[in-house]
């Protein structure tokens, strides 16, 4: 009972770090409006970013700065690591939303679906 | 590449004589006249320069050059040795004649692209001479697949959609099986023996197990698919699209003699005799090569369009020679040798002829040759005399080349193989003697007209020469012979 | 010369800082040329460190001076050398031609936005290449792909965007993986250096995170490799990206799919993690296996020849894969070589498109029609490129069949050797395809082709030369990708 305790309670940050990185894929693949999909695809990578600041955490640890009566420090590595990489989430959301514009422009719609129809109506009228 | 010998020089320029030429030929493509002797001095130097390899050989020179080191411990290189050389001066010696002729049928034939047709010739020959002295079996490989492309543009010559969906079987089946079969069996020789070189008594005894090596057996014999062993001979029959000069030269010499040639070397000197009398792969395969000799003469008789009968015949013949390798002995060897060169001087001769009676009677079917004895009695008398030959009557060269197939065959403790040479001699006077006797003994059709006219000159010149070898080679085998008992004497042979 | 000791930096530091300077220059022909010379300045910066690399061994530069493990450390090994090589090189061929092959497909005013961004493509692929830091990797393996995906949203057709998307959400799944795989590295090891963790894991064998570490860098590289079945997303994004984009792209960005994994497998994991404790090769023989005769099966049937390359791509990516998952000496050459090897075909293949597509306006089956005799030079490029595809003796594409069937065989694997002939065969189909529309049939217009022009034509031609010559003599390419072994070699 102990070890599945520990098992599931000791490691919560993890679990949810797992369901984040689910559901965010889970929306990604299955939704079929685009902009779902960038939402899902936000979702997962906040996952990530969970997973690595946990990491950092050290248990009554607190900021790294150095100040009197201070020994224990969690691990600032991750946590500017994880900063690199929300950078890098916001470009791509970034990119995303711009191509979906984009798309909106030529397609007129958002849908994956009408995008498929619309393209394979094209080539019905070019064949 | 360094400090070329000129021996050196001589095996480059083997291969570099026809490549020049078809530079030459593409580069003289407005002045016809001019690109026809340019394809001539091409052949004439290079038959020249295989006589001289041939004479250094015989003085013992040796005769080595590296071309390329494409894979780390595996040249490619060129080498002499007999079986080669006698494979080269058939090859080499026949180009003069069928540049002869194709001259003659090609002009009489009004032909498009005949630049393109003579580069890609003087290309193929130098495959073949590649072949001919690989120095290892990578290069044999290379120089292989180089010959099947080379071949591709001829066999599609006219570029309808027959020759098309020709090209594509011919294509298909070449290159599938030497990818598919061939190209895997050389790097798993390589994997057992580390080496590919052809060495006498062979790279492959002692180095594997039977079943590894009777696989491997098995994966040459039908990887080389320009041996034409059934069942992936279909490409043989579907190259006789091509041009006439084409499938005499290549489909009855160069091509399909690569195949077999090929055969025979890896025989004698990657696997060794003893190690291939010892498999039960080689039953198996003797048994599917006897069955492409008997099967391929019984579809020859049915044919109608006579150069599908010839190409059939072609692949029965082929087989003996596969059969003479399998047989793994002195006298299969000599045998499967001598046949290199008969069969190449017979078969070409009745390709030349039915040639000369396209461009000149438009004739293609057997059926239509009614009383063209009379109107051409040169071209139909040389006909008889290749046809004699091949089915091994004396004095003909043909004669020789049964002879020691079926001494190896009684003597390699495989009599019922005798029995196969002797069923399919006869099926071989079925299909091919009908040709001349219907010339010259039934009277033509009423429409025909009887006026006698013979084919061009250039082309009669050129059967004349190939018939004269057919008589020739049957009165002096000996240098034959000994050229290639040179090759299997340094073995522990009886 | 202080400034050679700077190289590894400055490779990566130039395209950087040129990508927003292109962006700022005006004028059209401008930034063309800025490009160009960027391109053709990390192409020699890049043989010179092939040549330091091939002289002095491997090259290790600590970026602003901090000693590993603090600071990050540039590594430069033959087989980053190598990819170095392959990547600027590409560029640097490609680019000349990039103002014809764009001209009529991107919006005239974003060209020198187009050539910022190809810039900062290079500058990630050379980053992916160099660094020797799990993390590092990471922020450019994103730099390369954001700009990617940029690019291939610059195709004329709209369709190109829905696959530039695809490519976005899929990307960026495939670099989340691998940024989790390090996570875990990370979390186990303390470090981010590749040779220090692959110092720990040795003392790790069982650890759990290490083995969900390599599951999901293995996925994630898997998808930016095109690995069956994580290819969906090339497809589409090779057949509408601007033809040059497609030519670069085809040359390059799986490969570094491949770095990644090579990169991961031997230097950071191990041999024996990867291979005896986890048994990846269960996963990479049946997928490489599986992608290189189902790629080359679809390939068959396109009519559209760009898509056809790009199963072509999948197909060839498989044989990659699985050189890699033979575990011997001969596969990891095979696969090594390949990965240029593959740059060179695919690159001059992709570049006959572009001509095509530039003089006829497509490059479907009809547009072949008759090729052989309108655009003489550019159809014998694509003949000798197609012929090396499928691997015919004395081209590039033969070098890496004979090791690959080698390594099957010598790993015992006959049934494997056969199948990767056999796909080498289908391949003779999609490619005989093209060859005989091209030559036997006769064009449908009688409108005046020209040949390719020569900032097209030249490159081809060059590229398609280098597959003979790289076939005949192997000096360069099986040399390299030996010593690559070498340094990557954990009990081969």
């Amino acid at each position: 009972m102990i070890e599945l305790y520990e098992f599931v309670i000791g490691h919560a940050i993890q679990w949810g770090a797992a369901a984040l990185l689910a559901i965010g894929l889970y929306i990604t693949m299955t939704r079929r409006n685009l902009i779902k999909k960038v939402v899902g695809l936000n979702i997962f990578q906040t996952a990530v970013f969970l997973l690595y600041i946990q990491m950092g955490y050290v248990t009554g640890g607190t900021a790294p700065i150095k100040e009197a009566g201070r020994t224990l420090y969690s691990n600032p590595l991750p946590h500017v690591l994880i900063l690199t990489a929300i950078v890098v989430s916001v470009s791509v959301t970034s990119v995303a939303l711009t191509l979906i514009v984009r798309i909106r422009e030529a397609y007129g719609s958002i849908e994956e679906d009408d995008i498929v129809d619309l393209d394979a109506s094209d080539a019905d009228a070019s064949a | 590449m360094s400090a070329l010998s000129s021996n050196g020089v001589l095996m480059l320029l083997a291969v570099a004589i026809p490549l020049f030429g078809a530079i030459a030929i593409v580069l003289l493509r407005r002045w016809p006249n001019a690109r026809e002797a340019a394809t001539l001095i091409t052949g004439v130097a290079l038959f020249v320069d295989v006589l001289m390899i041939a004479c250094a050989m015989q003085g013992g020179a040796t005769l080595n050059l590296v071309l390329a080191r494409p894979i780390v411990g595996l040249p490619l290189e060129l080498t002499v040795e007999p079986l080669g050389m006698l494979f080269a001066l058939v090859a080499s010696g026949l180009w003069i004649v069928t540049s002869v002729y194709s001259i003659g049928y090609m002009r009489a034939h009004r032909e498009k692209s005949q630049t393109r047709f003579y580069a890609f010739f003087a290309v193929a020959i130098a495959a073949t001479m590649g072949i001919a002295f690989a120095g290892n079996l990578l290069t044999l490989f290379v120089f292989y697949e180089a010959l099947t492309l080379s071949t591709f543009p001829l066999v599609t010559h006219y570029g309808t959609s027959a020759a098309k969906r020709a090209g594509r079987i011919y294509l298909g089946i070449l290159v599938g099986t030497s990818i598919g079969l061939f190209l895997i069996a050389i790097i798993g020789t390589y994997a057992v023996a580390g080496t590919l070189e052809f060495r006498s008594g062979g790279i492959l005894d002692g180095k594997v197990t039977g079943g590894i090596a009777g696989l491997l057996l098995v994966l040459y014999v039908f990887g080389i698919g320009k041996a034409a062993v059934m069942p992936f001979h279909r490409w043989l029959p579907a190259a006789m699209v091509a041009p006439t000069p084409v499938s005499a030269l290549l489909h009855a010499v160069a091509v399909v003699k690569a195949g077999v040639f090929s055969i025979l070397k890896i025989v004698t000197y990657i696997f060794g005799f003893d190690l291939v009398r010892g498999l039960d792969a080689t039953v198996a395969l003797q048994i599917v090569a006897a069955f492409t000799v008997i099967a391929a003469s019984l579809i020859a008789i049915t044919q109608d369009n006579l150069k599908a009968r010839l190409a059939y015949s072609t692949v029965s013949q082929l087989s003996y020679i596969v059969l003479a390798a399998l047989i793994a002995d002195r006298a299969g060897f000599l045998g499967g040798g001598m046949h290199i060169a008969t069969h190449a001087f017979g078969k070409i001769t009745l390709f030349f002829c039915a040639g000369a009676i396209l461009v000149t009677a438009h004739k293609s079917r057997v059926s239509e040759l009614d009383g063209l004895g009379r109107t051409m009695p040169w071209t139909m008398t040389a006909f008889l005399i290749g046809s004699l030959s091949i089915i091994g009557m004396p004095p003909l060269a043909g004669l020789w080349s049964k002879y020691y197939l079926i001494e190896g065959a009684w003597f390699g403790g495989s009599a019922w193989l005798v029995a196969i040479f002797a069923i399919s001699t006869l099926l071989n006077i079925f299909y091919l003697l009908p040709i001349p006797f219907r010339a010259f003994f039934r009277s033509a059709r009423a429409d025909d007209s009887l006026v006698r006219r013979e084919a061009p000159l250039a082309c009669l010149l050129a059967i004349g020469i190939t018939t004269l070898g057919c008589l020739m080679l049957f009165l002096f085998p000996d240098s034959i012979l000994e050229l290639l008992g040179g090759a299997i004497t340094g073995g522990a042979l009886p | 010369m202080r400034l050679l000791e700077h190289l590894p930096a400055l490779i990566v530091a130039v395209p950087l800082v040129a990508a927003p300077i292109c962006a700022l220059l005006l004028r059209t022909r401008f930034p063309y040329w800025f490009a160009i010379a960027v391109a053709w300045a990390t192409f020699a910066m890049a043989l010179l460190l092939m040549e330091q690399v091939l002289s002095q061994g491997v090259v290790v530069y600590a970026l602003g001076g901090w000693a590993p493990p603090w600071g990050i450390v540039y590594v430069v090994d033959p087989l980053s050398a190598m990819m170095l090589v392959l990547v600027s090189g590409m560029a640097a061929i490609i680019m000349p031609g990039t103002l014809l092959g764009i001209g009529s497909e991107v919006v005239r005013r974003a060209k020198r936005f187009f050539f910022a961004v190809t810039l900062l493509v290079l500058t990630g692929m050379l980053g992916i290449v160099m660094t020797g830091d799990a993390f590092n990797l990471y922020v450019f393996l994103e730099i390369a792909s954001l700009a990617s995906y940029a690019l291939v949203a610059m195709g004329s057709d709209r369709r190109s965007l829905p696959a530039a998307l695809n490519y976005l959400i899929q990307g960026t799944i495939g670099a989340t993986f691998i940024l989790i795989g390090v996570g875990l590295i990370y979390m186990v090891t303390g470090t981010l250096n590749m040779a220090d963790m692959a110092g720990r894991i040795q003392t790790l064998e069982g650890s759990r995170p290490l083995q969900a570490a390599l599951a999901f860098i293995l996925v994630g590289a898997a998808i930016k490799f095109a690995l069956f079945p994580a290819h969906i997303w090339l497809p589409n994004a090779y057949t509408h990206a601007p033809s040059m984009v497609s030519a670069f792209f085809g040359a390059t960005a799986t490969k570094l799919g491949a770095y990644i994994l090579i990169r991961f497998i031997y230097t950071v994991f191990g041999d024996e993690f990867a291979f005896g404790h986890m048994g990846i090769a269960w996963v990479l023989i049946p997928a490489g296996v599986a992608g290189a005769i189902l790629g080359s099966l679809v390939a068959i049937w396109q009519n559209d020849l760009k898509r056809m390359l790009a199963y072509s791509s999948i197909a060839q990516v498989g044989y990659i894969a699985l050189g890699i998952g033979l575990d011997n000496r001969d596969g990891l050459i095979a696969a090594i070589v390949h990965i240029f090897n593959h740059g060179l075909m695919k690159g001059a293949l992709f570049l006959v498109m572009a001509s095509v597509i530039l003089r006829l306006g497509g490059a479907n089956m009809t547009q072949f029609r008759g090729l052989g005799r309108r655009m003489p030079l550019t159809m014998a490029c694509f003949v000798v490129a197609g012929l090396s595809l499928i691997g015919v003796p004395l081209t590039v594409g033969f070098i890496s069949k004979w090791y690959l069937v080698l390594g099957a065989i010598e790993a015992g694997l006959w049934p494997i050797a056969i199948l990767v002939v056999a796909s080498s065969l289908l391949a003779v189909i999609y490619m005989w395809r093209v060859i005989e529309v091209a030559y036997f049939e006769t064009a449908t217009d009688n409108r005046p082709i020209k040949e390719a022009p020569l900032q097209l034509l030249l490159p081809t031609a060059a590229l398609a030369l280098l597959c003979v010559l790289l076939g005949i003599s192997t000096e360069f390419t099986v040399e390299i990708a030996s010593r690559a072994v070498v340094f990557l070699d954990v009990g081969l």
